[in-house]
């Protein structure tokens, strides 16, 4: 391809990639670096119904607005936004290091910090749940893949329903199943013979329906993938494998995985990121008591009456680093293969 | 006679109502708020004006929009219904305008309690009254001879005697949801034990005390008496379990008190059993355990001064106190409108009142604070770590907060 066609041909992708990804990007890096200016306050008199007059602390409004016009963007503070308790808590972390005796005590304190803590969550999340998104996805897709043509759409349809149910539907759904008055929540009480016994009071049993509610959510997905990659497994490679003598696990083993490990890279790739941004399973199931994420940080910050842009815009940054983190060895082994094709 | 009398009140308040009708405009009005009925109503009157558009978004993410809907200049929304808390976020990024000249031209009807003013200034106008308070089923009690709880420790005694009878497992209500739920929850407790929040002209937070402490202790003693979910249940979710009987007693919202008996699928017993009383205190103290609230509306500041005017008019309208005429809208609310009688739902608000209750703080950085308590007390309420370490990382949470916005250094 001639350079100039390449470049007509690219032009719409590269503006779309900058107006989408690279400056909403720039934007929250801006932003976490900028706080809210100084509020200047003072006291007034403030009349309510039933109460009448007390004195009350209030903004200047004319002298914050000064502020305000003289830089719209608020006061730049470097890196202190990241460096808060709220965030990475650098002096917190330091301060519980050197008043620990040993390790445990240490992790201990340590989550007893918010980013931690989501950290301690979105990790386990992240880890459990995409190998057991893949493994389900496989299965199911080679199961699907050796049933009868006339039943396979229908079970198709069927598989594919967890994926097409909105996220947050699909986990309220869950949600009032496992309610103490709900099916699941009263057939374990009834299991365990315990009146008290309750999934959403017990942060280990609350882990342990999101990390389900996880992978049945995103399972299709998976399936979907690696069904369509069956599709291309030419038949005679199979045949010659027969042939050969090799059982269905060896056929699995030797033939079907290493045609489809791209699409295993692929789906694992995506489920990293998804799940490291964990998000619409806390909100339906009410977990922020037990499980917390970056995202729900954001949404956190962002909601209500507080508005802490600064501190959802620090977040942002410290989620795309984390995925960063977490996809470099999977962009690592892609570029390796891309430079091998080149050579 | 009585017949007569009705048809000539019934005739005035047609008579009255056309006269709402008549309302006219001539410039567009926009209005967001939540959305429970009182609202509802509040926003169909403000709609019923002819000459210009009004268009009402009332939704509960309300909180979230109303602000980035009112900096623009024009602003989208020309008014935005808010309470004691919410207004806060108004005053504090400036996009609300004082009312005292639209007020001198158009008030007529208002009363001057129904004024929010700030710094001498109004810049609200309230239409409603809120306060959380007790409610019981007066059968279960007088079943088991316990008279109406006056402390939360009588409510304990009370929770423990049903308990024992085997009428109810979990016999206390709350809405303890982690998050806003919970912290309110917090900020009743903590007043009634005396606790004020930030030390006195300051944003400087003071919830690490032993009011703090003793407020911790007794929502841990409550829950106890709680479906073992509580700290999942929202308001919502507390009356969905006191509608269907599984609670006798419980601290909720007086805007729900008259949808506890009407909503679908209310038990009988439940709807004979319903009563309502005022607030409660707490260790011997004399302060209500709860907060009074009102609600009320505001205007845009980046609108024409004729949107203004109209969004004024409208919102006027909606608050007519031919209103209060009507039976099932006064049931709706604690109206603060002229002509309102108070109904049966309304005695617990008008209790707290009287009992002096303390006003949700108007502060500033009172948000904040109440974000850190909801985010870090659900670690207690497991018994995940003691009260003073959880109060410590409310302020240390809180005070993170604060710098970021400006408030302390």
């Amino acid at each position: 391809m001639k350079h100039s066609t390449f470049i007509w041909f690219f032009s719409p992708t590269a503006l779309a990639m900058i107006l989408f990804i690279a400056f909403p990007i720039v934007s929250v890096l801006v932003q976490s670096v900028h706080a809210p200016h100084k509020a200047v306050l003072v006291e007034v008199e403030t009349c309510t119904p039933l109460v009448g007059c007390t004195i009350e602390t209030s903004i200047d409004q004319e002298a914050t607005r000064e502020l305000r016009e003289e830089k719209p963007i608020g006061r730049f503070i470097g890196l202190e936004i990241f460096s808060d308790r709220g965030h990475l808590a650098i002096s917190e972390v330091k301060e519980s290091w050197s008043s620990s005796t040993n390790l445990n005590e240490f992790f201990k304190k340590l989550g007893n910090l918010p980013f931690y803590r989501a950290m301690a969550f979105t990790l386990t999340f992240t880890f459990i749940v995409t190998p057991l998104v893949v493994i389900v996805g496989f299965l199911v897709a080679l199961n699907v893949n050796a049933l009868h043509e006339r039943i396979k759409g229908v079970v198709v349809f069927f598989s594919l329903l967890p994926f097409v149910i909105t996220p947050l539907i699909g986990a309220l759904v869950l949600f009032w199943m496992i309610d103490s008055r709900g099916v699941l929540g009263s057939a374990i009480q009834w299991i365990f013979a315990d009146p008290n016994l309750s999934l959403k009071a017990s942060t280990g049993l609350m882990w342990i329906s999101l990390i389900v509610y996880g992978v049945w959510h995103a399972a299709p997905f998976a399936f979907v993938i690696f069904y369509a990659g069956l599709q291309t497994l030419p038949a005679d490679q199979l045949e010659a494998a027969q042939i050969d003598g090799a059982t269905r696990t060896q056929q699995v083993r030797y033939v079907v995985l290493p045609h489809l490990m791209p699409l295993v890279s692929f789906v694992a790739l995506i489920q990293l990121m998804d799940n490291f941004r964990v998000f619409e399973p806390i909100v339906g199931f009410n977990a922020s008591a037990h499980a917390q994420s970056l995202s729900w940080f954001i949404f956190n910050d962002l909601g209500g009456e507080t508005r802490q842009l600064s501190s959802a815009s620090a977040t942002s940054v410290l989620t795309i680093i984390g995925v960063t983190i977490l996809l470099l060895p999977v962009l690592r082994r892609t570029w390796r293969d891309f430079m091998e094709k080149a050579k | 006679m009585n017949s007569k009398l009705l048809s000539i009140v019934g005739a005035l308040s047609i008579t009255a109502f056309s006269a709402a009708q008549a309302c006219e405009i001539n410039a567009r009005v926009s209005v967001v708020g939540n959305e429970f009925p009182a609202i509802q109503t509040v926003g169909a009157g403000a709609a019923a004006c002819t000459g210009a558009e009004v268009s009402t978004n009332l939704t509960a993410d309300h909180q979230k929009i109303n602000v980035p809907g009112m900096q623009g200049n024009p602003a989208e929304y020309t008014s935005a219904i808010v309470a004691n808390s919410s207004i806060v976020a108004l005053m504090n990024e400036d996009v609300i305008r004082p009312l005292d000249d639209l007020v001198a031209k158009h008030g007529g009807d208002l009363q001057s309690s129904q004024l929010i003013k700030i710094n001498g200034k109004i810049m609200a106008v309230a239409f409603m009254a809120n306060a959380q308070h007790l409610m019981y089923r007066k059968d279960v009690l007088a079943d088991l001879g316990i008279s109406v709880p006056k402390t939360y420790e009588e409510m304990l005694a009370a929770a423990e005697k049903i308990r024992s009878s085997g009428k109810m497992q979990n016999p206390v209500g709350g809405a303890y949801a982690a998050g806003w739920n919970l912290a309110q929850e917090f900020n009743n407790m903590f007043l009634g034990y005396g606790g004020s929040h930030f030390e006195a002209g300051t944003a400087n937070p003071s919830v690490n005390s032993e009011a703090g402490i003793n407020a911790l202790n007794m929502m841990k003693s409550l829950s106890e008496y709680m479906n073992p979910d509580f700290l999942t249940h929202d308001s919502n979710a507390t009356n969905a379990e006191y509608r269907a009987g599984n609670i006798a007693l419980l601290n909720m919202w007086g805007s729900r008190a008259s949808s506890q008996t009407t909503a679908e699928g209310v038990t009988d017993a439940v709807k004979n059993g319903h009563a309502i009383a005022g607030p409660m205190t707490v260790g011997g103290g004399s302060t209500a355990a709860s907060t009074l609230w009102w609600d009320g509306w505001t205007v845009a500041k980046n609108i024409s001064d004729a949107e203004a005017e109209a969004t004024f008019i409208a919102m006027m309208n909606g608050i007519n106190p031919s209103m209060m005429n009507d039976e099932n809208i006064r049931t709706q609310a604690v109206w603060l409108i002229d002509g309102y009688k108070p109904t049966d739902a309304a005695v617990g608000v008008f209790e707290a009142a009287k009992m002096g209750t303390t006003p949700y703080p108007m502060l500033p950085y009172m948000g904040l604070l109440h974000t850190a308590l909801g985010a870090e007390l659900p670690d207690f309420m497991q018994g995940k770590e003691s009260a003073e370490q959880a109060l410590a990382d409310v302020e240390a949470a809180y005070v993170a907060a604060a710098k970021e916005k400006g408030y302390l250094n």
